[in-house]
């Protein structure tokens, strides 16, 4: 059991993603403590990996940039070790099958644990294999996140029964990416997922307004927003962590707002 | 081979997005049902022997067989299908199978250009929509296939990110069948990616080891000794080799790309260099760092310019049914010019270094032993390329 739980009790979680190295660890360090500072109630830290299918152009340029600053898996470990002495909030990695399955899953989710890493989002690794690193996740504490798409339809209720730490619900079709309208009916999913378990549930993929973030806040239990994050970082680079922290703001005091009232 | 989850061995299953999850196991439910629907069968085969142009000849290459002085040589010419390779194969099969369900759109990736030009002619025939991914390099190397394709009514769209070949060209299918299901059919090129495709791939190619063995039988009245075929992701090796699987008697013989050789880092051959990972859907062997990052691999041919092999080559491997063998680009352009002035066959330069291995291997094998070497697709889409690697600049 990981402490993901203490993101959700102080009302509608902010879920902020950030990839490590993007586009040097220094500056992801600021990035991390900008947006705690602002409100992030739970961190996301993508380990890039050289081949990122379930990203849009921004998170996959994200991905780019760590991987030609040299970041590896070894000094995002290092680092976390680092940030973990004055970053509390709960935090989890977001990143791809193989970087754990080549790390070697034991060696990989033990040193999860040993530097106070809460779960593991990998988006290649859907229920029907999770096998390959859930008990060894179980064994050492840290939750493997699942998530569920506008597409699981009658596979809603068996991933819920299942899942651990939060449910990672996908808003739309596609990758990751910004998008203006957000159109699958997520209340009429995440009333399936309230029959089915009392974890909490947030909606992730293409939110980056805060109107977006209160509408989304409103149906479920919190937001996750990383491509609108990463795209400050393409465009300020070193000096993106000032802007993080204002957009954190931002997002989490709209999320704060009662949405019937409007 | 496969067990109810895909797997052959510890390779395959279904490491993908839950965005597609169902997808995959709607198609992997039709599948089922219209592989032994007499109906799907026969309209199958009708396209096969009608519009295909199968059975493929197995012909007797008799001055390649004296000029190398050893095992008696049979090609098995799949470059005499229609389209020009044995990409039809699986695509006639899957472009029937997304009819039946009610799909009107056919996505692909495309590395030489082969199965993209495949999924267009299919595509065009059945009335259906086309959108094929192509890596940006491999748009340079195979310009007239992407003239092909536009011309059957596809629309052919580069791809520039990460090292901008069929790797590239795989991840962005993906990514486009993840934003649309519905009506979209992704039509892979090869035995790999998540449970079903490499066992509906594999099926659809089988075709051509059922016809080596019928024809070999009737020419000589026996199996042969070996069989020989290219491996990138490895559909026509298996479509080569499925049906000799259970005859231990038979050498399988995968030749993979090795670039510019297997101690370099210019090369792309996956079970001389790579190891188990997990990547595009499936566990099998990729050619990775120490991080799990996938190598920017190299070849001169496109169609094996891939990091990966299919799980079910991965499990041959592994229990030592199948051989993998490595051949540079410098001995494929060797025999890709040794079977046009010897035969008169211009073979795809993947083909070629079936061809280079066969040539090493012949020599060593006594008269009355009989080789198949798969010539996967002809080479006319390789001759611009190959004059560029002998210094001769071609116009096309």
């Amino acid at each position: 059991m990981s402490n993901i739980k203490q993101a959700f009790e102080n009302g509608k979680a902010f879920i902020a993603f950030v990839t490590c190295g993007d586009p040097d660890l220094e500056t992801t360090a600021a990035v991390v403590r900008a947006a705690v500072q602002n409100g992030a109630d739970l961190i996301e830290l993508g380990i890039p990996f050289s081949d990122p299918t379930a990203e849009g152009p921004v998170i996959q340029g994200a991905n780019v940039r760590a991987l030609n600053g040299g970041v590896t898996t070894d000094k995002i470990f290092a680092f976390v070790k680092e940030l973990r002495r004055d970053v509390k909030v709960p935090m989890v990695f977001m990143t791809y099958a193989n970087v754990v399955f080549s790390y070697g899953a034991e060696r990989f989710i033990s040193t999860c644990r040993e530097i106070e890493i809460d779960g593991l989002i990998l988006p290649d690794l859907p229920f029907e294999e999770k096998e390959e690193f859930q008990p060894v996740c179980r064994q050492y504490g840290v939750d493997l996140i699942s998530l569920i798409a506008p597409t699981s339809e009658h596979r809603i209720a068996m991933i819920a029964k299942q899942a651990e730490g939060f449910l990672y619900l996908v808003s739309s079709l596609g990758v990751t990416g910004m998008r203006s309208e957000i159109t699958t009916d997520l209340a009429g999913i995440v009333s399936v997922i309230r029959e089915n378990s009392d974890i909490p549930c947030a909606i992730g993929f293409g939110i980056s307004t805060p109107e977006q973030a209160r509408k989304m806040a409103d149906i479920s239990d919190g937001a996750i927003v990383g491509s609108a994050i990463v795209k400050l970082l393409e465009q300020y680079g070193k000096d993106a962590p000032g802007y993080v922290g204002e957009y954190v703001k931002a997002m989490k005091s709209s999320m704060r707002k009662n949405l019937q009232i409007t | 081979m496969t067990n109810p989850n895909g797997r052959f061995g510890i390779h395959g299953g279904q490491y993908i997005p839950e965005t597609l999850m169902n997808a995959v196991m709607e198609l992997e439910e039709a599948y089922n049902h219209y592989k032994n629907d007499p109906e799907f069968n026969r309209e199958l085969t009708e396209l096969f022997n009608e519009y295909a142009g199968r059975p493929s000849r197995l012909y007797y290459a008799e001055k390649m067989t004296k000029d190398l002085g050893g095992a008696k040589i049979y090609l098995k010419r799949e470059d005499l299908n229609h389209t020009g390779a044995h990409k039809i194969n699986n695509v006639l099969g899957q472009a029937l199978l997304a009819k039946k369900m009610g799909k009107t759109r056919l996505i692909a990736e495309t590395g030489a250009g082969q199965h993209g030009v495949a999924t267009a002619t299919a595509a065009a025939l059945m009335g259906m929509e086309c959108v094929v991914f192509m890596g940006e390099e491999d748009t340079i190397r195979q310009a007239l296939n992407v003239y092909r394709m536009r011309l059957l009514g596809a629309e052919v769209v580069p791809v520039k990110s990460g090292t901008a070949t069929l790797k590239d060209a795989v991840s962005e299918a993906m990514r486009e069948w993840t934003s649309r299901i519905s009506d979209t059919h992704y039509c892979l090129g090869s035995v790999m990616g998540p449970h079903p495709f490499p066992t509906i791939v594999r099926d659809f190619q089988a075709v051509i080891s059922k016809e080596i063995r019928e024809q070999l039988l009737q020419k000589e009245g026996r199996l042969p000794d070996a069989v020989l075929a290219c491996v990138g992701g490895g559909s026509n090796a298996i479509g080569s080799f499925y049906h000799f699987i259970g005859d231990e008697g038979v050498r399988l013989i995968g030749c993979e790309a090795a670039g510019r050789g297997v101690d370099t880092f210019e090369t792309a051959a996956t079970i001389a260099t790579g190891k188990v990972g997990i990547f595009h859907g499936m566990k099998s062997y990729f050619c990775q760092d120490q991080y799990g990052q996938i190598a920017p691999v190299y070849s001169i041919s496109a169609g094996l310019d891939y990091p990966g092999i299919g799980p079910e080559h991965a499990h041959l491997h592994d229990i030592g049914r199948a051989e993998y063998v490595p051949v540079t680009d410098e001995e494929a352009v060797t025999a890709f010019e040794y079977l046009a002035k010897t035969e008169g066959i211009i073979p795809a330069i993947e083909s070629a270094h079936a061809v280079a291995h066969a040539m090493k291997l012949a020599p060593t094998m006594d008269p009355d032993q009989i080789m198949v070497i798969t010539i996967s697709g002809r080479g006319d889409k390789d001759c611009a390329a190959i004059a560029r690697y002998r210094g001769e600049d071609l116009y096309e």
